[in-house]
């Protein structure tokens, strides 16, 4: 009777039950009885309270001459500095502030402090009487009667049919808000224009890298050549071409079988757009060999051909052959042998096609 | 009858204002609007202003916003920056991020609006989501409201989506990187992927036309849709009227609170000024999505510790969550020729449609779990419906997992700890959290059940130790007056619900799975104290203190 236990298991699961057999419950004594504020009781407190309601609001007048004053007052010229501007934005947004709150606890505080308090009860009322619910039922067989739509299945079948069909056309207009894919997205930039080999160039600047420029233990962020001058589809091009260019001591590389060619004395380049969801692999750790993307950390080693050795990526970056031409140029000597970037669902079939 | 009102003198106004007053409702009938709800009841509480500040953060994102499009260009064309910001100048860079530069540098107040506006679509989903943690605790979806319920869960998703496709206009490289993610989870749909990305971007990532196809659904379709569902929502709310705590006079037959004028209409009016400045306090000092600092779109350079706005935290958390390779084992399967790339598809679509999926189900799983098919409009004390609370908070806590793993990087550099092991331990957290926070918050409800039981049949501590004539010593307990213990005792506690046999004397397996639920959800129950036990307990208050002591042993 009454006990505080806790639920132990083999207690029928019950935490605490009340009495045996009791049904009876505490009665519900009504809305407790009103407790007069100060300011119901003393004239002063009231008084108080509307000089106080009154001040929050010509508080309310300050702000808005603020945010008029800072308006006005300051003008952003052509040579309006940093700090002008945030001046400015700091002096409107107190002026709105002041002018807001001054509005808004001002009302608040009057009806807290001066409105009357008491609480009331309302009946709640049926959502929906079963009288309406008859009434509702009889208009509604009335108006399917009078259409006669049960009569007549033909006229009830063609319309169905033909609302079905009607919204295709809407699906179909939708049809060019974007080219089919095709295979746009196996090519980089990066494939050889008219026999002459792209050369790898600096980002964003566009300047052609000599191997000679690549010292161990450095990386660069490359661009193909000619990508700047591009007219339409630079982003689109940069968004697949961009790559890192890292020189490791040639030891520490173990290029597998139909690779040995595709660095340069030490030198590599990868694609730099992350094969879980494209974010740039923009964080070469030159003490590890790893590369990190910033945006979900997938981590890649370069020694392994930037194996996924960590995140959610699930395969290695590509990698970009190259070689160097006859001025000492870094040049990749072909495409990507595999589209970059995330996957999607015809890669595969891309891949094979490029290698076949 | 009806020659006596006609008989009536038409009614003649005597003022100005009482004239035009008069000509407008006569002609749309506004006297029985204002009979009806002048002098409604509203239930008070503070928990009921989340709802308010959603309202609130949404007409100051419309006035705000308003502003914004005065002055911004959705285009992607290519343009040199020309405005007032020294870094940036000469800058190659699209129309759409010059225009956010402009109305941040160069148009009075601008910064200041889109400050504002930034502020106020964070606040309205974190007070969207706030509310949702109140109505679900405290049981307020249930009949007649599961069906507000649904509106609100897809107003969350509307405000997510007004929130994405606004946080990606300026074309800046933070959001730009975002979108650069979301052509990245697109593309890992099977079947469909590559032709919706193509489709969305109007070719390739990241094309010329994404930003003018955003802009339109940010200020046009999705801002329409949330009208339409808020319209839905209070239309809802003035049909079924508020809910209420419990409390002495309150039940389900009734509404207890201030009428509507003038009291709650000036609360409820004067909090929107609340609102308002408070969200100007925080343009006014704390920058939020400095555009200028992250520098125009690029697919190339990406900053270390990029967040997303916070309401999509919890999807890029779980895209970070994932491993994408189990030793040599990929993640990414090729089957058929064709790639399967679960190492995104999972994390970005499983944990957001459980977490969906359940919320929006969920007022009907705990009607068929309970049978419960009354109408509730007294609110349960989260405490008195500890199962629930436990979902709850499991649920919330697997939520925050995926989201505090959106700042793994961030956590590890704050911290200085490894960041491979802030993600394991994440991944850990993911699967065990949930069932911690729910057996921790359900043990708790019930623990505060208890002590609801003690305050009720032994009144409250008083501190004052007192000496009996032989000895003993003990602390005097103030009995409560009788509202103050209805509040306590005042509640239902279900009982569990045992498999039942239907028409056809058949135990169904759909039965015998609902009543395994129930016993889940109600075998630990503290029952209310009835007025036998408020008897006993002061006949005889030693037993009880015996009792108690009993019952600590036990649990030893």
């Amino acid at each position: 009777m009454g006990n505080h236990s806790d639920g132990s298991p083999n207690h029928s699961g019950t935490v605490a039950t009340a009495g045996q057999n009791e049904v009876e419950k505490f009665q519900d004594p009504g809305i407790p009885p009103h407790r007069l504020r100060l300011a119901d009781t003393d004239p002063k407190a009231a008084k108080r309270a509307e000089r106080q309601v009154a001040l929050l609001f010509a508080i309310s007048v300050v702000g808005t001459l603020i945010f008029l004053v800072a308006y006005f007052a300051i003008d952003l010229g052509e040579d309006s500095s940093i700090a002008t501007i945030r001046l400015q934005n700091a002096l409107l947004g107190v002026g709105t502030a002041f002018a807001m709150l001054g509005i808004g606890t001002g009302i608040v505080h009057w009806a807290k402090a001066l409105m009357p308090d008491h609480e009331v009860s309302e009946e709640r009322h049926a959502i929906r009487y079963e009288e309406d619910r008859q009434a509702a039922v009889r208009i509604v067989d009335d108006i399917v009667e009078e259409t006669g739509i049960k009569r007549r299945p033909l006229i009830r079948n063609t319309l169905l049919g033909a609302v079905a069909l009607a919204p295709l056309p809407a699906v179909a207009i939708f049809g060019d808000l974007g080219p089919r894919p095709d295979n746009k997205l196996a090519h980089t930039m990066w494939a050889p224009q008219d026999g002459k080999l792209k050369r790898l160039a600096r980002d964003p600047d566009g300047t052609p890298i000599k191997a000679a420029d690549v010292t161990i233990g450095s990386a660069f962020h490359v661009i193909p050549e000619g990508l700047n001058e591009l007219h339409e589809g630079k982003l689109n091009e940069k968004a697949k071409a961009v790559v890192l260019l890292m020189r490791l001591d040639p030891a520490s590389l173990h290029p597998s079988e139909g690779r040995e060619d595709w660095g340069y004395n030490g030198i590599v380049a990868y694609s730099k757009i992350c094969t879980h969801v494209g974010c740039p692999v923009a964080l070469y750790e030159q003490q590890t060999h790893h590369l990190l993307c910033p945006c979900h950390q997938s981590t890649f080693d370069l020694t392994q051909e930037c194996k996924v050795i960590f995140g959610p990526a699930s395969r290695p970056l590509p990698q970009l052959p190259i070689a160097v031409d006859d001025e000492g140029y870094l040049v990749a000597t072909s495409d990507f042998h595999e589209p970059v970037g995330p996957s999607y669902w015809e890669r595969d079939m891309h891949e094979r096609s490029i290698n076949s | 009858m009806s020659a006596a009102s006609t008989a009536e003198p038409a009614f003649v106004a005597k003022t100005k204002a009482g004239r035009v007053t008069d000509f407008v409702d006569s002609r749309v009938g506004g006297s029985g609007i204002l009979r009806e709800f002048g002098r409604k009841v509203f239930p008070d509480h503070w928990s009921f202003m989340f709802g308010e500040v959603a309202l609130y953060s949404f007409v100051i994102l419309l006035l705000s916003g308003t502003f914004l499009t005065f002055f911004f260009d959705p285009s992607m064309a290519e343009t040199h920056y020309d405005g007032s910001y020294v870094p940036l100048k000469g800058v190659e860079m699209s129309v759409a991020y010059s225009s956010s530069l402009n109305i941040s540098f160069d148009i009075r107040g601008g910064l200041f609006m889109r400050q504002v506006h930034h502020w106020a679509a964070l606040l309205f989903v974190a007070s969207i989501a706030v509310h949702m943690l109140r109505v679900f605790f405290t049981g307020a979806f249930r009949r007649p409201r599961e069906m507000n319920w649904v509106v609100g869960c897809v107003l969350l998703i509307l405000a997510m989506a007004a929130g994405f496709t606004g946080y990606s206009l300026p074309d800046d490289l933070l959001s730009g990187n975002g979108l650069r993610i979301i052509d990245g989870v697109i593309k890992s749909i099977p079947v469909v992927g590559t032709y919706i990305s193509f489709f969305l971007f109007g070719g390739e990532f990241p094309g010329t036309a994404i930003i003018s196809r955003l802009y339109m659904l940010h200020i046009l379709l999705v801002p329409a849709l949330i009208l339409l569902m808020i319209v839905l929502h209070l239309f809802m709310v003035v049909v079924h009227k508020h809910t209420q705590y419990p409390g002495p006079g309150r039940n389900d037959n009734n509404v207890v609170g201030y009428p509507l004028g003038p009291v709650y209409a000036a609360k409820a009016g004067g909090f929107f000024f609340i609102v308002f400045g408070v969200l100007a306090l925080m343009a006014a000092f704390f920058t939020i999505n400095p555009i200028w600092n992250y520098g125009p779109y690029d697919p190339s350079p990406v900053s270390a510790g990029t967040q997303p706005d916070w309401y999509i935290g919890f999807v890029d958390g779980a895209l970070r969550l994932m491993p994408g390779t189990f030793g040599d084992w990929h993640v990414e399967q090729t089957w058929l020729g064709f790639v399967f790339t679960f190492n995104v598809l999972l994390p970005a679509l499983v944990p957001a449609g459980i977490l969906f999926t359940v919320m929006f189900t969920y007022p009907w799983i705990e009607r068929w779990i309970t049978k419960d098919n009354r109408e509730h409009h007294v609110l349960d004390r989260p405490r008195n419906a500890p199962t629930r609370t436990g979902i709850g908070v499991a649920g919330f806590i697997w939520y925050c997992v995926m989201w505090a793993a959106a700042g793994s990087d961030l956590i590890a550099t704050h911290f200085h700890v490894s960041l491979n092991d802030v993600t394991y331990w994440l991944r850990a957290l993911f699967f065990i959290g949930p069932i911690i926070g729910f057996i921790v918050a359900k043990r708790v409800a019930l623990a505060l059940q208890r002590k609801d039981r003690e305050i009720a049949l032994h009144g409250r501590e008083t501190g004052r130790i007192v000496r009996l004539p032989h000895g003993e010593f003990i602390e005097v307990h103030a009995p409560l007056d009788e509202y103050k213990r209805y509040k306590l005792v005042g509640f239902e506690s279900p009982e569990v619900l045992p498999a039942v046999p239907n028409e056809h004397g058949v135990v169904t397996g759909n039965e015998k799975r609902r009543a395994f639920l129930s016993k889940w959800f109600f075998e630990d129950r503290v029952a209310p104290a009835t007025p036998a036990e408020l008897e006993a307990a002061h006949g005889h208050g030693h037993a009880a203190v015996e009792s108690s002591e009993e019952a600590k042993s036990l649990s030893h």
